[in-house]
C-alpha cells in the first residue's frame, strides 16, 4: 500500500500549495488518517474550513472529490445505490415476444449495467484516487448513520443481488459535523476525530493574506486582531473564518487602509449576523477604555 | 488493516496503557478499539514531535471536544513532562530566596537539600525589580522564549515549593501570580503604549492593544502553570499527580459547587447543548407517530414502482406542545442552578407552546417579560437577579410564602395543559411548607416536577423538606449537572 503523504510536514506543505493553511492538529490527523486508513470526523464551529479541508486535500493530492451532502431523510437509494427501475422496465419490455426465459432476464436486469451508483458506492468503485467527503453527517437520523458503518470500517458495500463490492483502493474519507447532535458511538469509534476551532490570530492573519487579493500586511494584521477581540466577547455567534475573509474583501473593495472604530462598526454586519451581537460589539468598540484601567 | 500492533513489550506501550487507564479514570469513554488505534497510531508518527504525537493520540482517543481539556491535562502529566530534560536538578527547589514571603509558608524541615544551587540557569542574581523589568520587556516585545524562562524563574522564586508538601498546584499558582502582580503589569504596558503613540489612541485601538497584551499574559500564566505542574510531577510521580489534577468533565460539574472557571466552561457548554436538544426534540416530535395518509407524496412515491402505491406515505402529526411553567428559587445557594435551567428552558422555547417563568426567594414575582423581546438570555437572567421583586422580608428562602403568593396571584392560569417545574433545594429555613399548594397545582396541571440541585443523600436533612413536597409531585429529580438536566428536559416533550 502506497501512502499518500510521506510525513506530517508533507501534508502541511501540500495543503499550503493549494492555499489551505493548516495547523499542527490538522496536518497530524490527516497524515494519520492516511497511514491508518481511517476516516476523519471533522467537527467545529460553522465556517472554520471543515469542508474546505476535504476539498483542499483532494486538490493537493490531485484526487477526485466525491461529495455526499447529508440531509434529513437521506436513504440508501440516495447515498449508496439504486436500481435503475425505468431501464429495467424497458429491458423487460424489449424482451417480450423473444425466446429468453425469465431467469435470463432476471440475471440481466440485476447486473451492473442497471445499477445507479450513488456517492458512497461510486467512491468505493473508483479506479482513480478519490477523496470522499460526507458533509454534515449530523443531519441524518441516527438510524441512517448505520448505512455508513460498513463503508467506513471495511470500505465495502453489500448489494443483495450482486454481492459485496470491495474498494479497489482505500479512499481518504472526511466526515464533517456541525455538532447539532451527538453522533453514535459506533460511528465515532470508526473515525479519527479532529476538532477545527477558530484559528489563532497569527494563522488567521496568514489566511487573510493568502486568500484576499490585494490586501496589505498592515490591514490583514488589523483585521485578524479585531476579529480576535470580537471573538473574545460573549456573543451568540462568533465570526467565522469565512466571514473574516468576506470582511477583509469588503475593506479592500472599499479602499480602506486603516480600520478605525467607525469603519469597523459600519461594516460589522458582515462579521456578525445577530442584531444583539452587533449592538454589543458596537458598544464595546465605542467604549472609551476606562474599564481597562486598574 | 495490514499492520499489526507491535507485540513486544516496550516502555512506550506500557506508558500508553497507563495513559489510557488514567483517561478512563478521568471519565473519558475510551473503547478497546480506540485504545488499539492509538497504539497503531504511535507506530506511524515521529515520536520526537510532541505536538504531532499529542494530536495523533487525541484523534484516536478523544471523540468529544468537551473532553479536550481533560485530555490535555493528562497528556501533559504523562508525556510532556517526561524525559531527562525535565527531571529536576538537585537543589532546584526554591529555598532561601523566598524568605521575604508571607508567613503562610510552613518553613521548616524540608530545606536540607538546597545547598548547591548550580544548574539553575542564569538570572539567579536578579532582584525582584530587575526580574519584573525583564518580564515587562519580554511581554512588550512578545518574546516567548524569555517569557518561558522567566516563568520558570518566577515559580522558582515565588511559589515556595518544597518536596513532599501536600499542597495543591493552585496554591503555588496563586502565590506566584500574586508576587508578579500581572494586573499592574498590564496597566503599565498599556500606559507605555499610550505614551509612545503619536496621537491619542482611539477606544478601538486601545481595546486591540489590551487584548494583545492580555493574550500574552495569558500565555505567561500557562507557562507558569506548566512549570508548577512539572515540578509537582517530578516530586510526586505521574500517577499521584494525574489523580490530583483530575477534574470533572463539564457535563459532570456540580452546579452548586462549581468554581468560577468551571462556571465559564459550563456556560460555554450550555449553548451547544441547547442546540442539540432543540434539534433532537423537534425530530422526536416529527418522527414519533404516523399521521394520516399523505396522498400527494404517496402518488409521488408510487412512480418508482410503476404506479403501484407500494410505499404509502403519511403526514407528520402535530402533537400539542406542552405549556411550561417554571417556578425557580433564585436565592444564593441555588442561583447557578436556576440560571442554567432557565437558560435551557428558554433556549428551547420553540418546543413549547408557552413558557412562563416565576422567580422567588421569599417573595415571588413573574419574570416572563424579561425573557421576551430579548435575544440575549444571559442579560435576561441578569435582570431576573437584579430587578425582580423576589424579596419579601429578609431574603432567606421561604418556600411557603412564595407558594402562597403564587397560589393567590397565578393559580388561575395553571391549566391541564401546563407542565409545572419547580426548581429548588427546598431548604425552607424552617418556615411553614404550604405543601397543599403543590397538591392543588398537581390537581390542576398536567404534571408537576421538582428539580433539586442537591445530592439525594442530603434531601430531607436539616431544613430541607423536599420529601414533604415530593408526595404531591409527579416526579422529583436530582439535577446536579448538565447531564442530568439534559436527561430531564428530554422527558418533558
Amino acid at each position: 500500500m502506497d501512502y499518500r503523504f510521506t510525513s506530517v510536514e508533507a501534508v502541511t506543505e501540500g495543503l499550503e500549495g493549494v492555499d489551505y493553511l493548516c495547523d499542527e492538529s490538522i496536518s497530524s490527523v490527516t497524515f494519520l488518517a492516511d497511514r491508518l486508513q481511517k476516516p476523519i470526523l471533522v467537527e467545529g464551529p460553522a465556517g472554520t474550513g471543515k469542508t474546505q479541508l476535504a476539498k483542499s486535500v483532494a486538490e493537493a493530492l490531485g484526487a477526485r472529490l466525491i461529495r455526499l451532502q447529508c440531509y434529513e431523510g437521506l436513504d440508501e437509494s440516495k447515498a449508496l445505490y439504486e436500481w435503475n427501475y425505468k431501464k429495467q422496465l424497458l429491458r423487460i419490455q424489449s424482451e417480450r415476444g423473444s425466446e429468453g426465459g425469465w431467469d435470463d432476464i432476471e440475471d440481466d436486469i440485476f447486473s451492473e449495467e442497471f445499477l445507479l451508483a450513488r456517492p458512497l458506492l461510486e467512491a468505493i468503485r473508483a479506479e482513480d484516487p478519490v477523496v470522499l467527503l460526507i458533509d454534515e453527517v449530523d443531519r441524518v437520523e441516527v438510524e441512517t448513520e448505520a448505512l455508513l458503518l460498513e463503508i467506513l470500517s471495511d470500505y465495502q458495500v453489500s448489494i443483495p443481488e450482486l454481492g459485496t463490492v470491495t474498494a479497489k483502493q482505500i479512499p481518504l474519507v472526511f466526515l464533517t459535523s456541525n455538532n447539532t447532535r451527538e453522533l453514535s458511538e459506533a460511528l465515532k469509534r470508526r473515525c479519527l476525530y479532529l476538532h477545527i476551532d477558530y484559528p489563532e490570530m497569527d494563522r488567521e492573519r496568514q489566511i487573510v493574506l493568502t486568500k484576499v487579493d490585494g490586501i496589505s500586511e498592515a490591514l490583514a494584521d488589523q483585521v485578524a486582531r479585531i476579529v480576535r477581540s470580537i471573538r473574545n466577547l460573549d456573543l451568540k455567534k462568533s465570526p467565522s473564518v469565512s466571514e473574516t475573509l468576506d470582511w477583509a474583501r469588503t475593506l479592500v473593495l472599499l479602499g480602506i487602509e486603516n480600520v478605525d472604530a467607525k469603519t469597523a462598526t459600519d461594516t460589522l454586519n458582515i462579521l456578525l449576523k445577530y442584531r444583539s451581537d452587533i449592538e454589543k460589539a458596537t458598544k464595546e468598540f465605542a467604549n472609551n477604555g476606562g474599564e481597562f484601567s486598574s | 488493516m495490514s499492520d499489526t500492533v507491535v507485540a513486544t513489550e516496550s516502555p512506550l506501550l506500557d506508558l500508553l496503557n497507563g495513559f489510557v487507564a488514567e483517561l478512563r479514570a478521568a471519565g473519558l469513554p475510551v473503547s478497546l478499539t480506540e485504545n488499539l488505534d492509538a497504539m497503531r497510531a504511535v507506530t506511524h508518527i515521529p515520536l520526537e514531535d510532541r505536538e504531532t504525537f499529542k494530536y495523533s493520540l487525541a484523534a484516536t482517543l478523544v471523540k468529544n471536544f468537551a473532553h479536550w481539556k481533560a485530555f490535555e491535562t493528562v497528556f501533559e502529566v504523562y508525556f510532556t513532562l517526561r524525559g531527562p530534560e525535565y527531571s529536576l536538578v538537585d537543589g532546584e527547589w526554591a529555598g532561601q530566596d523566598n524568605d521575604d514571603d508571607d508567613d503562610d509558608s510552613p518553613d521548616g524541615a524540608g530545606n536540607g537539600q538546597q545547598g548547591d544551587g548550580e544548574g539553575q540557569g542564569g538570572g539567579d542574581g536578579m532582584s525582584p525589580e530587575e526580574m519584573a523589568e525583564m518580564l515587562y520587556k519580554a511581554l512588550m516585545n512578545g518574546d516567548q522564549t524569555t517569557v518561558r524562562a522567566l516563568a520558570r524563574q518566577a515559580v522558582q522564586r515565588y511559589a515556595g515549593m518544597e518536596p513532599g508538601r501536600p499542597v495543591g498546584g493552585t496554591y503555588y499558582l496563586y502565590r506566584t501570580l500574586r508576587n508578579l502582580d500581572l494586573e499592574a503589569m498590564l496597566e503599565r504596558l498599556m500606559q507605555e503604549k499610550r505614551d509612545t503613540a503619536s496621537q491619542p489612541m482611539s477606544p478601538l485601538e486601545e481595546r486591540l492593544e489590551h487584548d494583545e497584551y492580555e493574550s500574552r499574559i495569558e500565555k505567561l500564566k500557562k507557562e507558569i502553570e506548566a512549570e508548577i505542574r512539572r515540578r509537582l510531577v517530578a516530586d510526586r510521580g505521574v500517577e499521584a499527580m494525574s489523580k490530583t489534577l483530575r477534574k470533572p468533565l463539564p457535563e459532570d460539574v456540580d452546579f452548586m459547587h462549581a468554581t468560577r472557571e468551571e462556571m465559564v466552561s459550563l456556560r460555554k457548554s450550555i449553548e451547544p447543548l441547547t442546540r442539540k436538544l432543540a434539534v433532537r426534540l423537534a425530530r422526536k416530535r416529527r418522527h414519533g407517530r404516523k399521521g394520516p395518509l399523505d396522498f400527494r407524496r404517496t402518488v409521488r412515491a408510487s412512480l418508482s414502482y410503476g404506479g403501484v402505491p407500494a410505499d404509502p406515505q403519511f403526514k407528520f402529526p402535530h402533537p400539542s406542545k406542552p405549556e411550561i411553567i417554571v417556578i425557580a428559587d433564585i436565592s444564593g445557594s441555588v442561583a447557578a442552578f436556576a440560571r442554567f435551567t432557565l437558560h435551557l428552558v428558554y433556549a428551547l422555547q420553540g418546543q413549547f407552546s408557552k413558557v412562563r417563568a416565576f422567580a422567588f426567594i421569599d417573595g415571588l414575582d413573574e419574570v416572563t417579560d424579561y425573557f421576551k423581546n430579548t435575544e440575549d438570555i444571559n442579560e435576561a437572567v441578569h435582570r431576573v437577579n437584579t430587578e425582580a421583586d423576589v424579596i419579601w422580608v429578609d431574603g432567606h428562602s421561604d418556600y411557603g410564602h412564595a407558594l402562597d403568593v403564587f397560589h393567590e396571584k397565578y393559580s388561575k392560569e395553571v391549566s391541564t395543559k401546563s407542565t409545572v417545574m419547580i426548581l429548588g433545594d427546598a431548604r425552607n429555613n424552617y418556615h411553614t411548607s404550604q405543601a397543599w399548594i403543590i397538591k392543588d397545582l398537581q390537581d390542576k396541571a398536567r404534571s408537576v416536577h421538582w428539580l433539586n440541585p442537591e445530592p439525594k443523600s442530603y434531601w430531607d436533612t436539616g431544613d430541607s423538606i423536599v420529601g414533604e413536597y415530593a408526595q404531591y409531585c409527579d416526579s422529583v429529580w436530582e439535577v446536579r449537572n448538565l447531564r442530568q438536566l439534559e436527561k430531564f428536559v428530554e422527558t418533558l416533550v
